[in-house]
């Protein structure tokens, strides 16, 4: 277990990097705290495995520094940082069975052959594989061996991190969801710090403390899933979270009052914008309601989800997706209210701080 | 949806059939008609049921090349396949060499069977052949047209120099298609060298490497242009692999009965020995 800290850390894959669009990953600098659970979010090609193989060892940064609870790390190689990491696709050694599988790692460092075999059946058991001890690991099924491969990692005492690197990518959906809550067990139990790369936004949310959303090459927030949700500092994460996605319009700020168009919607704080940035408002479709007071909203298509309703329309010929509930009213001649609280101001696509009320 | 029941649709089979006739089925058929008749020409057969397979399989020198082709194949394949596995997993796996290597390797495999032959023919001549001479420099008398160890040991070189490379290629593939992950594994894992080839290259070469080993069994057990042109199968008999005993039977002493039991005995050890090496080796693969 170890606390990682990443110190300007910059990646290129080209050899000789010009300029900021050379970089894969541009500067990350921050701390993962030991015994974190953390998710990397992000689309695909958004450096987020650059940043995985950075940590892991299997890539060398650019620039900048790994350090492993304060002692730098970044020219050692992959064994030598103790880490674990489980794969996109579940390695697993064909010829081995489920036991050997586990044992390996522990015999490849000469741990003597009773320890290995405490550890070995302990960990069996915390990955739920009771009883298939002897089984050969090639028989069995995607879930199972990706079992394994975290069991590997786990069943090292001095292991310093597990990454993960998308792995749930190939197992049944409905695995997906009991590995996902096993794991989020283990995490409690055994403490480990962990890394997990995913594009899915569930997986990140249930399954980590702190997420980091990246986008081209940066990290655009680093938060908890409910500040995430919340307070999305980039408009591109208000999209990528929550389904569906923010809804950002182009305003005109006076004051205390956004004006899209001829509406006004009255802000809870004022807001300094600085002069020519692109000002916009961000808000969640779950903080609109319809009714009878408001801007007016023409609908265009309503999408029953079952718990909910996701009503689709445009304000001043902006697209607004609405949430409402299962038993919420559609009046037929509509009219759409800001709820305040959810109310985010963007310039340049940042989040501004609304200021102080004075 | 309703199937209509159309017997004309074995009219789409009957290419497949007829090229399967005329090149396996009736060839086979005429040499297993040859192997239980005797003739004395002008186009009279007699019927002699399995008078030639008892004369083949009592025959001395019957065994003896076949003693020969089994040692030969068994060498060759000792020698090709963990060699051919060896410079596989030398070669790059990426980069501008790749294409270089992977030509270099296919080179021999796209020369002329005779020509192999009569190149190593010339190469090895203890006068004037390169290789013959340097060995003979060195102080060791070589002859391969005169002492049978110098001609087992050219033929054996010949056939490994031509056909590793086929070993090579399909390893290489099969290296080749072991995803990154695996090898990263086994780095977190603290996997030595060994580790990763036994564990790892070697399991994923399986399938690979059992079509190597059934090729150049099948292909070895058959050999017959480049030994016939290197050393005529001599000297005297040390070199006379069963297809070369068969051709001497069956053209050279007009033998047709002997020469066509000779055949249908060689042709079901061939298919025997295949099916059971398959088996055994997806055997695996199907529980």
């Amino acid at each position: 277990m170890a606390r990682i800290d990443l110190d300007h850390i910059r990646h290129a894959y080209t050899a000789d990097p010009r300029s900021e669009a050379d970089y894969a990953l541009k500067e990350v600098h921050h701390t993962f705290a030991d015994g974190t659970a953390c998710a990397l979010l992000g689309p695909s090609g958004c450096g987020k495995t650059t940043l995985l193989n950075i940590i892991s060892g299997l890539l060398r940064p650019s620039d900048g520094k790994v350090l492993f609870d304060g002692r730098d790390v970044t020219a050692l190689s992959t064994e030598e940082r103790n880490i674990a990491q489980v794969f996109q696709f579940p390695v697993v050694y064909d010829t081995m069975t489920v036991y050997q599988n586990l044992a390996f790692p522990l015999r490849n460092r000469g741990v003597p052959e009773a320890e290995v075999d405490t550890r070995v059946r302990e960990i069996i058991d915390m990955i739920d594989l009771g009883g298939m001890a002897d089984r050969r690991a090639n028989r069995l099924t995607a879930d199972s061996k990706q079992k394994i491969a975290l069991g590997r990692g786990l069943v090292r005492s001095d292991v310093n991190a597990i990454l993960f690197d998308e792995p749930l990518t190939v197992i049944d959906p409905h695995m997906k969801w009991m590995l996902r809550s096993q794991l989020k067990q283990l995490h409690r139990r055994v403490g480990f710090t962990m890394v997990y790369v995913t594009h899915d936004q569930t997986e990140a949310l249930t399954f980590a403390d702190v997420v980091v959303v990246m986008y081209e090459g940066e990290i655009v927030q680093i938060g908890t899933p409910a500040e995430l949700f919340e307070r999305p500092s980039h408009t591109f994460v208000g999209y990528f979270i929550g389904s569906p996605g923010m809804n950002v319009l182009p305003v005109k700020l006076d004051g205390t009052t956004a004006r899209i168009g001829e509406v006004a919607v009255p802000l809870p704080a004022p807001v300094k914008i600085e002069n020519g940035a692109k000002t916009e408002l961000g808000i969640r479709p779950e903080y609109l309601s319809l009714g009878r007071e408001g801007a007016p909203f023409a609908i265009s298509k309503i999408e029953d989800i079952g718990r909910q309703k996701i009503v689709r329309g445009t304000l001043e010929s902006h697209p607004v997706a609405v949430v409402v509930g299962e038993d919420g009213e559609i009046p037929a001649d509509a009219r759409l209210a800001f709820d305040p609280a959810g109310i985010n101001i963007y310039a340049d696509s940042w989040r501004v701080e609304p200021e102080a009320r004075a | 949806m309703n199937k209509t029941l159309n017997n004309r649709a074995w009219f789409m089979v009957l290419p497949v059939l007829l090229l399967v006739a005329f090149n396996a089925i009736i060839p086979l058929m005429t040499v297993v008609n040859y192997s239980v008749q005797e003739t004395f020409g002008n186009n009279l057969f007699f019927f002699e049921g399995f008078k030639w397979y008892e004369q083949v399989l009592t025959s001395s020198r019957f065994h003896a090349s076949l003693t020969r082709q089994i040692i030969f194949t068994l060498v060759i394949l000792a020698i090709e396949i963990p060699l051919g596995v060896a410079v596989a997993l030398a070669m790059p796996r990426s980069g501008p060499w790749v294409p270089v290597c992977l030509v270099l390797m296919a080179l021999p495999l796209l020369i002329p069977w005779n020509v192999v032959g009569a190149m190593w023919n010339i190469f090895a001549l203890p006068d004037i052949g390169l290789l013959g001479y340097v060995i003979n420099a060195i102080g060791i008398d070589y002859n391969f047209t005169r002492q049978p160890g110098s001609a087992w040991f050219t033929v054996v070189l010949m056939d490994v120099w031509h056909w590793t490379s086929l070993v090579v290629l399909l390893a290489y593939a099969g290296l080749r298609s072991i995803p990154d992950a695996y090898y990263q594994a086994a780095r977190i894992d603290s996997a030595s060298a060994w580790s990763v080839f036994r564990y790892i290259q070697l399991p994923k070469m399986r399938r690979v490497l059992t079509i190597a080993v059934l090729l150049r069994f099948i292909d070895s057990f058959m050999i017959y242009t480049e030994p016939f042109v290197l050393t005529g199968g001599g000297p005297g008999n040390t070199t006379t692999f069963l297809s070369i005993d068969l051709v001497k039977a069956a053209l050279g002493e007009f033998n047709l009965g002997i020469a066509a039991a000779m055949s249908v005995i060689y042709f079901l050890m061939t298919l025997l020995a295949c099916w059971c090496f398959y088996t055994l080796m997806t055997r695996g693969d199907e529980q």
